[in-house]
């Protein structure tokens, strides 16, 4: 059980405690007892293979899917038990990037990113326009204003999408998959911008991700859901976690791209015997 | 491969283009030798069949399989070798194979990840009976969605009123320039003839008596009173319930409804209501142009096919239609305006996360458009005489 232990407390209190969650569809359980806390400067990986249940537990904390049991905290504030005003305050404070971008088509790149502004905060249209065009210039997306999403290639919606995700100055970012469908190069650029996004405005990030390389670059803490036994198998960074024997195997071939299963299949009672 | 490859060459052309299979039977081992040349859709030979039914009810205890002079092979070698092997395999058999590289790897790769315990779906055949004891017991459940979201509308309509919404002005008046500005022109052309055809149907029979100038009432009076809004309602119902529907849907499938939620905005504000709004406002004016557009059709008919004059048919309009017909028209046009955008958006809202989600969700919203319409239409006349009004 001690691997299930969160990462060791930070200086202040978590962002973003969860206590254990479940989630599923009605009788069917993806994930159980699944509790780790986000810190403030943390970029938060959460890892698994495809079907694991990490999308849908990305949907728990971002308040679209009540969850079967458990708790989430955003600060003191139990997510869940609130009432629906309050909870939508709460996601106010926060930023979602979808997988596909979800960008309102019939509304363009500037209005997609004006509408929270729109919503929330007192700005002339004229003022609105010049924080759209700073949002999309701080995604690489400058000059593109009055284009409309099927106007451009889909890693310019993911950007896009981003730069809505940062119209409010979100306190937490989820992002699904944020380099899925970007080439290795956007992908790097990308893995800049939220290091470069966490440093300057201290934006805690909480990010769904496969692609390894970016995972390395820009996780400080994680962990890992195991499709098989429903439970969150490894936590901690996940630079620290590819090198730990005592890393669970599932973890570490996820982290390995399964060059570590050989070994593993060769003797399971070996690394037991070494530890 | 080359060298079972350059050997077939030197066979004969039939052997070439057609499978082989040969059955060896000795002692407790039952061979199968594979040979020539395996193209998915040419048929299989009759030992194969045998060779399946020897492996499933002979009495061997081993199966060989074995290649010989084996040319080209596709999917169709390989689904026919999973078949003895799994066969095999129900039997215990001892199974040998002495396939080439290749082959031998796609049948390893084959049954390298076992079948998954209960994901394989069996169709569950249940009788009439059942059937519809099932669709009456989610009745209740569908009926509870529904009526939930109907009170979502209603809490924001309520927000609406006391200026708390989310809607923005500018979705409105675009909902009601797409849903009343676009639909003039198909509107006008199906109450033209629609007038027209009324004022046929009515000739036919009150010619006979002389009475033609009873036409203008009918048409005046039948336009106005019912079937100016059901026409309306009838042609807006595919128009704009079905795009309602579809784009809603879409915008579900895009996750584009869930970014909209993330940001604390309620898609009933944002994306029924003013559909709602647009629509219970433009379906009344709507019915009213095509009230007019009726009579007009009726006019044409009159004048140019029933001797009527112009004069006299205006008249006889003005003076057998009451402005109360009016009035029950424009109520009944209130109430499809408000059916066709709960239809539309309700389907649109629960659609699922797939192309096929949506098409199934704008077919929804029409039928239970339409049919909405016409049980309003029944109930709503049924009141009117009741009340007698």
């Amino acid at each position: 059980m001690d691997v299930l232990a969160p990462a060791p407390p930070a200086a202040s209190s978590p962002r973003i405690s969860v206590r254990n969650l479940t989630v599923g569809y009605g009788s069917y359980v993806l994930m159980r007892d699944v509790s780790f806390d986000v810190a403030r400067d943390d970029v938060f990986l959460i890892m698994g293979g495809s079907g694991c249940g990490k999308s849908t537990l990305l949907r728990v904390l971002m308040g679209l899917k009540e969850p079967q049991a458990g708790q989430v905290f955003y600060g003191e504030t139990d997510f869940w038990a609130c009432t629906p005003r309050e909870r939508r305050q709460l996601m106010q404070r926060t930023g979602v990037l979808f997988q596909g971008g979800a960008l309102w088509s019939s509304m363009t790149l500037a209005e997609n990113v004006g509408l929270p502004l729109q919503q929330y905060t007192g700005l002339s249209q004229a003022e609105i326009r010049e924080q759209a065009s700073l949002k999309l210039a701080l995604a690489g997306l400058a000059g593109f204003e009055d284009y409309y999403p099927s106007e451009i290639s889909g890693g310019m919606r993911k950007r896009a999408g981003l730069a809505r995700a940062l119209a409010l100055d979100p306190e937490i970012l989820f992002l699904d998959e944020p380099s899925a469908g970007l080439d290795p190069v956007s992908s790097r650029l990308l893995d800049d911008l939220i290091l470069e996004l966490r440093d300057t405005l201290g934006t805690t990030f909480v990010i769904v991700s496969h692609e390894l390389a970016s995972i390395f670059t820009v996780a400080s803490n994680s962990i890992f859901l195991d499709a098989q036994t429903r439970r969150v198998t490894a936590a901690g960074n996940p630079s620290l976690l590819v090198n730990d024997p005592h890393t669970e195997e599932q973890a570490r071939r996820f982290l390995t791209r399964g060059a570590s299963g050989t070994s593993a299949a060769s003797g399971p009672g070996a690394a037991r015997n070494d530890a | 491969m080359p060298l079972a490859a350059g050997a077939a060459k030197a066979y004969d052309k039939r052997m070439e283009t057609s499978p082989q299979v040969s059955i060896l039977h000795r002692g407790d081992l039952l061979t199968v030798s594979i040979g020539g040349s395996w193209k998915m859709g040419t048929p299989l030979p009759s030992q194969a069949r045998e060779a399946l039914a020897a492996v499933r009810t002979g009495g061997a205890r081993g199966l060989l399989l074995r290649c010989e002079a084996l040319a080209a092979w596709d999917s169709s070698l390989l689904v026919f070798l999973m078949q003895l092997v799994r066969a095999a395999q129900e039997r215990d058999l001892d199974i040998r194979r002495e396939l080439p590289h290749g082959l031998e790897r796609l049948v390893q790769l084959a049954f390298a990840v076992p079948a998954k315990q209960g994901a394989s779906r069996t169709v569950r055949q249940q009788g009439i009976v059942a059937d519809l004891g099932t669709a009456v017991l989610a009745l209740p459940g569908k009926l509870g969605e529904f009526a939930a979201f109907v009170g979502d509308v209603t809490l924001a309509l309520l927000r609406f009123l006391t200026g708390r919404s989310q809607m923005r002005r500018q979705d409105l008046l675009t909902a009601m320039y797409e849903c009343g500005v676009l639909s003039l022109p198909i509107i006008s052309l199906t109450s033209l003839l629609f007038g027209l055809i009324l004022a046929f149907v009515g000739a036919v029979q009150l010619t006979q008596f002389g009475a033609q100038i009873y036409v203008a009432g009918l048409v005046g009076i039948g336009m106005l009173r019912v079937m100016g809004a059901v026409m309306v309602g009838v042609v807006m119902s595919g128009r704009v319930g079905a795009s309602f529907a579809a784009l809603i849907g879409t915008m579900q499938v895009n996750e584009e409804v869930d970014a909209l939620s993330t940001l604390g905005i309620s898609p009933i504000d944002f994306l029924v209501l003013p559909r709602m709004l647009a629509l219970t406002l433009m379906v009344p004016l709507l019915t009213v142009y095509a009230d007019l557009m009726g009579i007009l059709g009726g006019f044409f008919v009159g004048v140019a096919m029933l001797d009527l004059s112009a004069l006299e048919y205006l008249n006889a309009t003005v003076r057998m239609v009451s402005f109360s017909h009016g009035i029950i028209g424009l109520s009944y046009a209130v109430v499809f305006g408000v059916i066709i955008a709960l239809s539309g958006c309700y389907q649109g809202i629960r659609c699922g996360r797939s192309a096929q989600a949506v098409g199934k969700a704008t077919t929804t919203a029409v039928v239970h458009g339409i049919v909405g319409i016409i049980v309003a239409t029944a109930i709503i006349t049924v009141l009117c005489n009741v009340l007698k009004v």
